[in-house]
């Protein structure tokens, strides 16, 4: 990989090679996969380490005191420090596998959320909330009577941060925020954010899904007291994810899950748990999963990440230029600073329709509410087309992606 | 432009789509039905309005895809007039030319103009939008009480 990797301008193409799905080819046109906000593809070496931990090193991890089980604990430890050190914790204790950033977020809801917000506390969203950043507050809404308030966002699908300081009275005791919204590519503020919730005296949790693959993260520097991510989106497995958690937090918190791993001793009559981070961990974990996670960050960390996102950034802006060229398109999510996600509306054809015509040119894009219907709500649509991109697309695939939507202007002119 | 796309977009599927017919609430209808696909957006309103056993009116209201949309307008101009027995068969024959193999046979005497619908069948993920308004239909003549949806 390093061929590549010391020339100073990014070689997308150097990369793809990378990524051996991006070489297949959809009703016999090239893929074009512009659904990275969804899910990334995956490295070869990600699918060399799930295959050879299965066909050669598979074995529980905590237990065996045989060779194998040895060496899965070694590398599943191995991969919570690489996690450790791409978040910029303090300590490994800190990291808590978790399936993706869904379940990280319950998991704070569950456990922070149940044992220390009481009935009139109020917690505080945004306007660009994902559901799972939403959902899980109305359910302790209606279990603790806490109350939920959003802060809006204005036209561009920027967060008013006025507003924000206005809803945030000594009453809010948690902000919940997106770091990167997943609809319309704004990236919050999150540092400021954390600055004065923490004025307040409230916790604050960040969305992270669609922040790690494309900028630094370092939860240190922002101050979050919990940072939720998913291991697809950043070119690792499914069904494996991360929730950082500051430690005064995680060791006051009760547990999440009763079972295995996440205890010290059980009698019928007593048990005790295990130190952090065990005691969020019941059950054997996803290992490979956690493993192939390792192995992604690896990758990401070859490449760059500072490097990925200035790449990231050239193709967003390359992208908007030719988009904003078509007629009757119009951008949903014109923040000033964004990620290279591309949301948008066009004419009267209906996301659906796009979606169908530009999957027969072999572009995969989402078309939807993106699970934020709230958002959709906000901008008046049923719908947006999304074209969300990864540090391996390239120019050319935009101008495919622009080739397609005029030939959906055709269809619907 | 690819030909399954030309087919699934024809002229007559874009001109329903625009100039929707029956595209609006019936005061007198005494039968109505929502149905609504989450995943995609998809929410259409029917009401019918019955003599006896026939259809004697049906509109719709709503929005959607252009597939789901024409697909209900059309489905409103060919029931009207209808028995209910009448409509039940020709929603069977669509739902059989939606869903068949690309290719495979449905009864093009019986679907009428309908058959413009039939390139659907070519888009599996699409038939979801074709049938929706059939269904909320099916759930205004006979109500179960059910939510409709084709998700």
């Amino acid at each position: 990989m390093e061929r590549s990797m010391e020339a100073k301008t990014f070689n997308a193409e150097e990369v793809r090679k990378d990524f051996p799905l991006l070489n297949e080819q959809v009703y016999g046109k090239p893929l074009t996969y512009l659904d990275n906000a969804a899910t990334t593809q995956k490295p070869q070496s990600v699918i060399d380490t799930i295959t050879q931990f299965y066909s050669k090193e598979n074995a529980n991890i905590h237990r065996g005191i045989f060779c194998l089980s040895e060496q899965a604990t070694k590398r599943y430890k191995s991969a919570r420090h690489k996690v450790q050190e791409f978040l910029h914790a303090a300590s490994d204790k800190e990291i808590l596998f978790v399936r993706g950033t869904t379940e990280a977020i319950n998991l704070v809801v569950q456990c922070y959320g149940r044992a220390f917000l009481k009935k009139d506390d109020e917690v505080l969203i945004t306007h660009m909330e994902h559901h799972s950043n939403i959902v899980p507050w109305q359910m302790l809404r209606d279990e603790r009577g806490i109350k939920l308030k959003v802060a809006p966002i204005n036209d561009d699908g920027e967060l008013l941060l006025d507003e924000f300081k206005k809803l945030l009275t000594d009453k809010v005791k948690f902000v919940s925020v997106v770091h990167v919204s997943n609809a319309l590519g704004t990236v919050n503020p999150v540092k400021e954010i954390v600055r004065l919730a923490h004025e307040k005296g409230a916790v604050v949790l960040l969305d992270g899904a669609q922040a790690v693959a494309h900028t630094p993260v370092d939860v240190q520097d922002l101050g979050c007291d919990f940072y939720a991510f998913s291991g697809h989106k950043l070119l690792g497995p499914t069904g494996i994810g991360v929730l950082y958690g500051r430690k005064e937090l995680l060791e006051k918190m009760p547990p999440y899950q009763g079972g295995g791993d996440m205890i010290r001793t059980v009698t019928f009559e007593k048990t005790t748990y295990n130190e952090l981070p065990y005691k969020f961990e019941a059950g054997t974990p996803h290992i490979a999963g956690v493993i192939g996670l390792g192995t992604a960050i690896d990758y990401i960390r070859s490449v760059g990440i500072e490097r990925i996102e200035s790449y990231e950034q050239e193709l967003l802006k390359y992208g908007t230029e030719k988009l904003l060229q078509i007629p009757g398109l119009r951008l949903i999510g014109t923040a000033r600073k964004k990620s290279a996600i591309l949301s948008f509306v066009l004419g009267e054809a209906h996301a659906h329709d796009i979606g169908t015509i530009l999957d027969r040119q072999g572009i995969a894009i989402r078309a939807g509410h993106h699970c934020a219907m709230p958002v959709m709500q906000r901008f008046n649509v049923p719908a947006t087309t999304r074209a969300s991109f990864a540090f391996y697309n390239t120019r050319q695939e935009i101008d495919r992606l622009v080739a397609a939507l005029h030939e959906v202007t055709e269809v619907f002119k | 432009m690819s030909d399954d796309i030309r087919e699934l977009y024809q002229q007559m599927i874009m001109d329903h789509n625009k100039n929707p017919r029956n595209f609006h609430a019936l005061p007198d209808a005494d039968r109505t039905a929502e149905g609504y696909n989450p995943l995609c957006g998809d929410h259409f309103k029917v009401f019918v309005k019955m003599e006896g056993d026939m259809i004697r009116d049906i509109a719709f209201e709503g929005a959607g895809c252009a597939i789901s949309k024409a697909s209900a307008s059309m489905m409103t101009a060919a029931l009207k007039g209808k028995t209910r027995q009448e409509a039940k068969v020709l929603f069977d024959e669509v739902r059989k030319m939606l869903s068949r193999q690309a290719g495979g046979p449905f009864d093009e005497t019986k679907v009428g103009k309908l058959a413009t619908l039939a390139g659907v069948c070519e888009f599996p993920a699409r038939v979801k939008c074709a049938s929706l308004a059939w269904h909320t239909m099916t759930e205004a003549l006979d109500p179960t009480g059910k939510q409709v949806t084709t998700e």
